[in-house]
């Protein structure tokens, strides 16, 4: 009796590999990264959609009529106003409002998670592999780093931007801004993951087969080591994402974010702030709700593929 | 005929996960006695190890005995507490493992864990516990014990630290040793010292030893008899020598020409073709049916029992008498 | 397949004086606030070998005897500290050769222990073997490529549908074939294992060993063995050197050195290694352990643990003469 011991195996689409993964069975099993998840999609929709959904595009100044300044919710309206979630001092919908604002949140937000971890993935790729001096300064400033809250550096970016530019921002530049100064401020915790990866990585047999087929090192940095170190980073990401919306929030509300002319949900916060004592309420809380949201859902969601992601903790 | 120490009945231990339950052991069923040296050998997912942690009750979930029975001395001890079972570990059974920096705390000397172990499981004093300590320390061949006592586990070489695990493990004077893996971690001519120091145990203390290896060179060395597993399985058990030099499995047949050996020069290793199965995909019938040269029909169908052969149990259907006399 | 002329005796490999120094001192500020000097660890020390063309050369030894790192020095992985590896002829330390040792780096590759670490798990199979193909440029068109790939996955035992699967779908067995398909994939002549089959279990070591023999037969390739298995080391080796502590103490022919071993060392590792075919021997006890490679022994790094130590040998390192490296050897005072 023969049977073929090495014969072929039919290989199964990626689709069907992710079924059957653990991630996707420890995705099954919680109900709160399932509940987590939900909660994104739907932010992630309304600000995707923002422009289809909106009643009312609040950048507009056209469509604002003082007449309709202040204006509460709709069940506190007798069920005539046309602003479900009311308006604010300007007559600007707060539901449209909270839907651009959260589209601008979260472009901040994911543009400066990519920008740090541009930064920190090549440094840390760089430090980890070539080790030595580089390594050394590489690491040297970012113990540096880590000694300055990263609102401080967001600040002190924002400051010596606008004193260079004296003031003549545009919006898109200040956009650019708040991202660069979060790219600035995360990027450590990227580059010294992907250093100590790296360092784990390079000294495998798969590397060293690289370089015995004469390959250079950039093209194994590229092609073998970076595919095997993301795995961590896209758990950061994900937990930076939260927190680099917090702090464009924080940067918005004190100030020195984007502007009110086009507010960001911390723009929102801050301009509705004021009213909150006179009474108007839903002026600061609907997009307060919206943050909050927001960010608990990305870090349930963060927290969650950090432990899925790690097989001790299971 | 007196009881053996370490008495084993159709053990069966299962793992559950979110696909099903695997059968890690099936059935395996073995007797150690007084001052014998049970080897266990096995490819990697043979459930060798899997074995000696049963044994000692060491099964994490979602793993479990789900079945048979393990008997130390007559008493059966895989029904009892956790904590009866703690009790036993460390005082009537003794354990080695491959690393020996897992077994002794790098942050005490190797004099204060021994004594400590000592004083759990007797009840001599301080001082006694300590001439204890260096008397076993002598007597695991560590050269200046009285010195070396008050050192840590750094200050010891590889070989050293292994023998200082073997003192820790003798420290409640056990009734059964489960060694797994002990000498994997060594270099060969430290190896050497290893075996001759577990031979020893054997022959002056009476020390029952269950000695889980995949090195069937060690197993030849040092065992008294051995137990080849495959696939959660004894496939053949029997008197080393007898095993090594006449085995009858198949398995067993192809895995002792699959060994090089310094003794002769061979030309060409018996080849077994494939690799053992997943615990997830273990065939019907005989798991080595489809790796198995003379596998036939029923061995696709029905799992072999252990039958005696001469002083060997051998679970395949070629050594069947009533199937040989059927036919 | 164009396969090399075998010309018999005729050098392939040769090593001379090769040395390699690693420094493992602790970070500077440590070494200035605590006092201590540089510790400089001599992993190799003045090793020299030749290997035909077509034969299989082992080193054996155990851990810290620098036979890993004598491997690694050979592919050219590690820059040598001292001394030369030439490679038909072909120094691969000479700055004035490089572009004669570009020429020479596909005909040389090499085989890890660990064949879950040698494969990039992102990649599949089919890829993993055709980038040697690719970073030489020795086929052009995918077509073609696919179907020298199919032809290397048949030749190692594999089936050519094998290289859409990913590395963990395989046991660590096929792995190990995958690997040495991978370094057929650049027509590589030489092949350095660098114990290939210590991570398998044995019945499929043999099936790997067994392969590598055959290969050897078809291909006329030449091996640079390295293991700490000498049953392994019996069974492939046409030549065997034995290391301790950085050197050469032996080099002999396969069956003299197993029936009639001449270096103490050698003879005290061949009585210690546990084997089934040699049962209930009588053998003289082992003593000691490996010292510390960091702070060896001065003279002959084996005498603490010698029986026929005198003081020469704890003064003067001893030269390989005859193919053994021992005082007592040379002077006529082992018994035989």
């Amino acid at each position: 009796m023969s049977v073929l011991v090495h014969g072929p195996v039919p290989t199964r689409s990626a689709l069907a590999r992710f079924r059957d993964s653990d991630l996707f069975a420890s995705f099954k099993r919680s109900k709160l990264a399932m509940a987590a998840f939900a909660v994104t999609l739907l932010l992630f929709t309304l600000a995707l959609l923002a422009p289809l959904i909106s009643p009312q595009n609040p950048y507009d100044p056209a469509q604002l009529e003082l007449i309709n300044s202040n204006l509460p919710p709709l069940w506190n309206a007798d069920g005539q106003s046309p602003f479900v979630l009311g308006t604010d001092d300007q007559g600007r919908d707060v539901l449209s409002a909270v839907f651009y604002g959260l589209r601008l949140s979260l472009l901040v937000g994911i543009l400066g998670v990519v920008v740090s971890g541009l930064i920190g993935i090549g440094l840390g790729l760089i430090a980890g592999y070539f080790g030595g001096f580089v390594d050394t300064l590489i690491m040297r400033v970012a113990d540096v780093q880590l000694t300055f809250p990263a609102i401080l550096i967001a600040l002190v970016v924002d400051g010596v931007a606008k004193a260079a530019l004296g003031g003549q921002m545009d919006t898109t530049a200040s956009i650019w801004l708040i991202v660069a100064s979060i790219g600035l401020s995360f990027w450590v915790q990227y580059a010294r993951t992907v250093r100590s990866s790296v360092m784990v990585e390079k000294n495998k047999d798969y590397v060293q087969a690289g370089r015995l087929i004469g390959l250079s090192s950039p093209v194994i940095l590229v092609r073998h080591v970076l595919p095997n170190v993301l795995g961590p980073v896209f758990v950061i990401a994900t937990i930076n994402l939260a927190l680099a919306i917090i702090t464009e929030a924080t940067l918005s509300f004190l100030g020195t974010g984007l502007p009110d002319s086009m507010p960001s949900l911390g723009t929102l916060i801050r301009t509705g702030n004021r009213f909150l004592f006179s009474g108007e309420w839903w002026i600061v809380a609907f997009p307060g709700l919206a943050l909050a949201g927001l960010v608990l859902a990305i870090n349930l969601l963060g927290d969650w593929l950090r432990d899925a992601l790690n097989p001790k903790l299971q | 005929m007196t009881e053996p120490v370490l008495s084993v009945r159709n053990l069966r231990v299962a793992f559950a996960n979110r696909r099903g339950t695997l059968t890690a052991i099936d059935d395996v069923s073995f007797d150690i006695a007084r001052g014998e040296i049970l080897g266990v050998v096995g490819e990697s997912g043979a459930g060798k190890s899997v074995t000696g942690s049963a044994v000692i009750g060491l099964i994490d979930p979602p793993g479990g005995i789900v079945g048979g029975e393990v008997r130390l001395q007559g008493e059966r001890i895989d029904t009892l507490s956790p904590e009866a079972m703690r009790r036993i570990r460390g005082r009537r059974i003794g354990m080695i493992f491959q690393d020996p920096l897992t077994s002794l705390n790098p942050l005490y000397r190797v004099g204060r864990q021994l004594i400590e172990t000592i004083r759990t499981h007797t009840d001599l004093s301080e001082k006694a516990a300590r001439g204890r300590a260096i008397d076993l320390l002598a007597e695991v061949g560590i050269p200046a014990p009285e010195r070396r006592i008050d050192g840590y586990p750094h200050e010891f070489s590889g070989g050293m630290r292994q023998r200082v695990v073997i003192a820790l493990a003798l420290a409640a004077e056990p009734e059964l040793i489960i060694a797994d893996e002990p000498t994997t971690a060594l270099d060969v001519s430290v190896q050497a010292q290893i075996i001759a120091l577990l031979k020893r145990l054997g022959t002056e203390r009476g020390t029952a030893v269950m000695l889980v290896t995949h090195d069937m060179g060690v197993i030849a060395e040092a065992a008294d008899r051995v137990a080849v597993m495959y696939s959660g399985r004894i496939a053949e058990i029997g008197p080393v020598r007898d095993v090594v030099t006449n085995p009858l499995h198949p398995y067993a047949k192809g895995l002792m020409g699959a060994i090089p050996t310094l003794a002769q020069e061979t030309d060409r290793l018996a080849q077994i073709p494939g690799s053992m199965p997943r615990l997830s995909a273990i065939p019907k019938g005989c798991a080595f049916h489809p790796r198995c040269p003379s596998a036939f029909t029923r061995c696709v169908v029905e799992r072999p029992n252990p039958i005696a052969v001469g002083a060997h149990q051998v679970a395949c259907h070629l050594y069947d008498r009533s199937e040989a006399s059927a036919a | 397949m164009n396969a090399p002329v075998r010309t018999r005796d005729a050098a392939y490999v040769e090593i001379e004086g090769l040395r390699r120094t690693f420094d493992v001192s602790r970070p500077w500020l440590n070494r200035m606030i605590e006092r201590q000097p540089r510790q400089i660890l001599r992993a190799v020390d003045g090793v020299a070998f030749t290997i035909r063309r077509g034969e299989t050369f082992a080193l054996v030894g155990e851990s810290g005897s620098g036979k890993s790192t004598v491997a690694r020095m050979v592919v050219g992985l590690l820059p040598p500290t001292g001394g030369d590896v030439r490679i038909t002829g072909i120094s691969m330390t000479d700055p004035r050769q490089a572009v004669e040792r570009r020429r020479l780096r596909r005909r040389i590759q090499m085989i890890f222990q660990d064949p879950y670490a040698s494969m990039n798990p992102r990649w599949r199979v089919r890829r993993i073997v055709a980038e040697p193909i690719r970073a030489f440029n020795l086929i052009q068109g995918e077509a073609a490529i696919t179907g020298r790939v199919g032809e290397l996955l048949t030749l190692v035992g594999l089936h050519p549908d094998d290289g859409a699967k990913y590395p963990h779908e395989f046991s660590g067995g096929q792995r190990q074939r995958v690997a040495i398909a991978r370094a057929l994939a650049s027509e590589a002549e030489f092949l350095v294992g660098d114990e290939p089959t210590s991570a398998l279990d044995v019945s499929v070591q043999a099936q790997i060993l067994n392969l590598m023999r055959d290969l050897q037969d078809r291909l006329g390739l030449t091996y640079l063995f390295i293991s700490h298995n000498l049953a392994v080391v019996r069974h492939m080796a046409s030549r065997i050197g034995v290391m301790y502590l950085g050197r050469v103490v032996e080099i002999a022919d396969g069956r003299a050195l197993f029936t009639a071993p001449k270096h103490p060392y050698t003879r005290m590792l061949l009585d210690a290694v546990p084997d089934i075919g040699m049962t209930g021997r009588q053998r003289i006890p082992v003593s000691g352990e490996i010292p510390n490679p960091i702070d060896p022994p001065s003279g002959c790094a084996f005498n603490p643990r010698c029986p026929f130590a005198k003081e020469r040998c704890r003064t003067e390192v001893p030269e390989l003469i005859e193919g053994v490296a021992c005082h007592a050897f040379q002077e006529r005072r082992l018994p035989l």
